[in-house]
């Protein structure tokens, strides 16, 4: 007979599981953690390659002469700006229209839920404008897109100047057989968000923008440049996308051979390359490097204003230029040839990128991990909790019976739906709380208290999580009678169904995500019952709750980039990160802000439940 | 010193000769053997000019593959066309089957070109590309059609292979191939077996006399295996398990240009004229493991020919053997009785031993007539 329809071998099965579930369970967590430890270690990754056939190896011939005169465009870009106080629409129309491009505007504006106060903005209105330099040859019926953003200050001038210059370079080929576009943004992500919508005739988000009047075809690749010194010591590769959508790999590995060819220093998350991976040092390197981008990833916002792309199924990535100390600068031109080299290779495509991985893990801009090796550190997390749920079945199958004082023996009676459903409905109930009162009841926080608006959406936030914490005791009081021994089981079969399937599903999208709640909200959900310890555990909880989460992970992400903050900046850090989380979800259709409060905040307060089950 | 003239072991005479006696045999001697020889050297000539078997020639060239990518793919095949052009095979006679278009792709830098040499040095285009089959026509099923010749009725004569039995017809393939197939057009797959019976029906339908069949794709010679149909000649540029690689890209255009084989090939063939004697022996050798990479194969056991006394420009070129006589030419008995001129001996040997070394080309080329023996020796 089979192992499982055997019922000798089956109740050996049972019982070896319900013995050794415990054990089982500390093993498969610390070989998960371990595994996504072992990522980054380099013998375990692969070297990058490029998959994409057309775009085949780097043998072009980057002509591009002006890098002189684009730094000068840059600087009467600057002064322009400086001159109307924000985009100098006509002098960039007209500086465009001398180029040769076909030149159109667009206006938009939005009104934020409540003041940015880390870009001290509320009422966002803006335009943008963007140059089509038609393929001389062929039909429009494919599009590139080179973008700059138009910023306050004096960032990204030079940005501009190069896009200008390589405008003008690309205008005088004959080669090109897609449109290019040519988009200088205001208002980053917000302009940017404006004429993605505009372009593809949707309105996902409630903003207010005029159509577009020209159009270049369907977008195959984008990039977007960021600039604001001369001369720069390396390039740095973004690739993090809202919800933590990741470009096509193939993009990075032209980057990068593009950066190998013309010999440019490349980098990704700003760390600098390393070749000693045996040494402990350079391991750690690797992995900090990786646990910048899980971090990034995780946080489910656009790094860069290509991050809107990609939810049109456009690849698209974004290059900063660094200067640091280094005695070694590039200069404007060869910049430009970079980019002039990877837009002929773009130029050479016939169908979207497609050939290469679209989820993955850089630990270096040469290394990476596809999905198939870094889900199973998910996969043995997640088998926690489907052991821990067959456990629980075990035991509930087979409940221990009671013998009353007649000596009779009684079967306790199975729970009721209403002692499960309430506190399910009752945590709900909270995470839409969560997710609705922090923005609708700002003004009626601000009259009642000394706060500006966007720190009254935060504090109301995080007051309704901790009031989250007193519901048990209010819970019970609803609930006739006492919860039984059977009932907490049952809610924690429920919760931890409920979990694994929650952190299955975030984890397909965004593994990061997936996979730091995981490594949090997992113990937790296996070891709580109403029999520990109730005060420890409950500090063991809230530590472990993702709002503390969050906490650390801002603190953790301080350091891997090598700018440590100290209690007080981190916390005023935390709060910023909130509100750019709500507004995120607001502007253009983040997740995680609604994940966090509508799914795992209830999820986790089923758990507290169970902790203070009576 | 006895000297016997035998005859079959009986001694007919023996006789003791002086030293000017000897001197005469021996070029008694020499004149037999030289009378006969140039007899045979002349049947063999004789026997040349209408042992090659064929009186006109054809060419099908096909590119398979489309994408701007694959340029030298479109490149090798315009290189081959423009040899067998140049060599005098006439368009009405070339079905040029390319897949894309890579002169006017909107990527190529300089339109209306193809070139096969970096910094541009050779443009393959040229102004007289006659392209019979086009873009999405080039398909297995119409290249078998081609082959087999059955088009329908609607089909113009460019478009059609009309063979006969006496036609030498050469067939380039190029593109991406594997182990036993060839791919077209990104879509369909041409397999050897197929190709095999194609050949094999052109062969029932008396539609080659020779054929001699190049390929230059990655394990190209999976697709020769399968040949059983007689006077098949089958060269491929790498062999099974074995990739062809490209040779050289440039670097205004972007893209390689042409692959190793038939670069070599190309080289090997701008020497050849259309009076060449190169033979297929020097074919064979084009391209060794030094520059390809990839090991060169051919297949030669379906030939009856030896491969040594096929020339190039059976397949190559268009040669015409016309040769005008007057004189009436009786093959069957070469032996002419000479007058026996002693001093004109060292002539004969002379000019016998200059004939021997003038290749049959020229002499069918230039010499407007074939000269016999008498009347290369004035003495008679």
């Amino acid at each position: 007979m089979g192992l499982l329809s055997d019922p000798n071998r089956r109740r050996a099965l049972i019982g070896m599981l319900t013995r050794l579930n415990a054990p089982i369970c500390m093993i498969c967590y610390m070989a998960g953690v371990a595994w996504f430890m072992g990522l980054a270690f380099e013998p375990f990754t692969l070297r990058t390659y490029m998959s994409e056939n057309a775009m085949g190896s780097t043998m072009v011939e980057e002509r591009f002469p002006a890098g002189e005169r684009a730094l000068a465009t840059g600087r009467e870009f600057a002064a322009h700006k400086k001159k109307t106080g924000g985009m100098p629409v006509d002098w960039l129309v007209r500086t465009m229209q001398a180029r040769g491009l076909e030149v159109y505007t667009q206006r938009f504006s939005r009104k934020l839920p409540f003041p940015d106060e880390d870009k001290e903005r509320y009422m966002v209105k803006g335009t943008n404008v963007y140059g089509i330099l038609r393929a001389p040859r062929a039909p429009r019926t494919e599009a590139l897109v080179l973008s700059a953003p138009c910023s306050p200050g004096n960032e990204n001038n030079q940005a501009v100047g190069i896009l200008l210059g390589l405008a003008q370079y690309f205008r005088s080929q004959i080669y090109w057989a897609k449109d290019i576009i040519f988009l200088v943004n205001e208002h980053d992500l917000i302009g940017m968000q404006a004429w993605l919508e505009g372009y593809h005739h949707t309105n996902t988000t409630g903003m207010d923008w005029s159509p577009l009047q020209g159009r270049g075809g369907s977008i195959q690749a984008a990039l977007s440049l960021e600039l604001s010194s001369d001369v720069v010591t390396s390039l740095d590769l973004v690739l993090e996308g809202l919800n933590g959508q990741l470009p096509n790999l193939d993009l990075a590995n032209l980057f990068y051979a593009f950066c190998q060819k013309i010999g440019v220093l490349c980098t990704t998350q700003g760390k600098l390359p390393r070749n000693d991976w045996d040494t402990t040092s350079g391991y750690s390197h690797a992995v900090q490097t990786m646990m910048l981008m899980v971090l990034k990833q995780a946080s489910s916002r656009p790094w860069g204003d290509h991050g809107l792309f990609l939810r049109y199924h456009i690849e698209a990535a974004s290059i900063k230029g660094v200067n640091s100390f280094r005695p070694y600068k590039t200069d404007a031109t060869t910049v430009g040839r970079l980019l002039e080299g990877m837009y002929r290779k773009l130029n050479n495509l016939l169908e979207r990128l497609h050939q290469s991985y679209f989820f993955y893990l850089m630990p270096s801009l040469t290394r990476f991990v596809s999905i198939g090796y870094y889900m199973p550190a998910f996969g043995l997390l997640a088998l926690i909790l489907l052991l821990r749920a067959l456990d629980l079945w075990v035991q509930l199958s087979s409940p221990p019976t009671r013998t009353t004082e007649d000596g009779v023996e009684v079967v306790p009676a199975s729970p009721g739906v209403l002692s499960i459903l309430t506190p399910l409905v009752i945590s709900h109930l909270t995470g839409v709380a969560l997710y609705t009162l922090p923005v609708l009841s700002q003004e009626l926080a601000v009259e009642h208290f000394p706060v500006s608006e966007t720190e009254a959406v935060v504090l109301t936030a995080i007051a309704i999580y901790t009031a989250g914490l007193a519901l048990p005791h209010n819970t019970h009081r609803l609930l006739a009678g006492e919860g039984t021994e059977q009932g907490w089981k049952v809610l924690k079969l429920v919760a931890v169904l409920y979990l694994a399937v929650l952190l299955g599903c975030t984890a397909l999208i965004n593994f990061s995500l997936g996979f730091i709640l995981a490594l949090t909200l997992v113990p937790l959900a296996a070891f709580i019952t109403p029999h520990v310890p109730k005060t420890l555990s409950a500090v063991v909880m809230v530590i472990l709750s993702p709002g503390l989460t969050l906490l650390f992970a801002v603190f953790f992400f301080q350091e891997l980039q090598e700018t440590p903050v100290t209690l007080q900046e981190g916390w005023m850090l935390y709060l910023s990160v909130i509100s750019q989380g709500i507004l995120d979800h607001a502007l253009y259709g983040s997740l995680l802000y609604p994940l966090a409060a509508l799914l795992v905040y209830p999820c986790w307060l089923l758990f507290w439940n169970i902790l203070f089950w009576k | 010193m006895l000297l016997c003239l035998t005859d079959g072991g009986i001694a007919l005479f023996c006789v003791n000769p002086t030293s000017w006696q000897i001197i005469v045999f021996i070029y008694i001697y020499i004149y037999i053997y030289i009378y006969i020889y140039m007899g045979n050297v002349h049947s063999d000539k004789a026997g040349q000019f209408f042992n090659s078997g064929h009186t006109n020639n054809w060419a099908v060239l096909v590119c398979t593959s489309r994408f701007w990518f694959n340029y030298r793919h479109v490149a090798n095949t315009l290189s081959v066309y423009r040899s067998v052009k140049r060599l005098g095979i006439p368009d009405s006679r070339i079905v040029l089957m390319l897949a894309d278009d890579m002169a006017c792709n909107h990527r190529n830098p300089k339109p209306a070109t193809v070139f096969s040499h970096k910094n541009m040095e050779l443009n393959v285009y040229g102004d007289d590309v006659e392209v019979d089959y086009r873009g999405y026509e080039v398909t297995v099923e119409n290249f078998l059609r081609v082959l087999t010749g059955r088009l329908p009725a609607s089909t113009p004569r460019s478009k059609r292979l009309l063979s006969d039995d006496r036609s030498n017809i050469l067939i380039y393939l190029t593109g991406h191939g594997g182990n036993g197939f060839l791919k077209f057009q990104d879509s369909e797959e041409i397999s050897n077996v197929e190709l095999a019976d194609a050949f094999e029906q052109m062969w029932q339908k008396r539609r080659y006399n020779e054929l001699l069949f190049i390929i230059d794709t990655c394990q190209g010679a999976s697709m020769y295996e399968r040949f059983y149909s007689p006077n098949l000649m089958a060269l491929a540029s790498s062999q099974v398990g074995e990739d062809s690689l490209s040779h050289q890209p440039d670097l205004a255009i972007g893209v390689h240009l042409m692959d190793r084989y038939t670069f070599y090939l190309l080289e090997f063939l701008e020497d050849i004229h259309p009076s060449s004697t190169t033979n297929m022996n020097q074919l064979f050798k084009v391209c060794p493991k030094s520059q390809c990479v990839s090991t060169p194969g051919h297949r030669t056991d379906l030939f009856l020919r030896d491969p040594g006394r096929v020339l190039i420009t059976d397949f190559f070129g268009s040669v015409r053997k016309v040769e005008i006589t007057m004189e009436t030419i009786n093959l069957s008995s070469p032996m002419e009785p000479l007058p026996e001129r002693i001093n004109c001996t060292v002539h004969i040997l002379y000019m016998c031993i200059n004939k021997h070394i003038i290749p049959t080309a020229i002499i069918m080329y230039y010499v407007p007539r074939q000269k016999l023996l008498r009347d290369v020796f004035p003495c008679t």
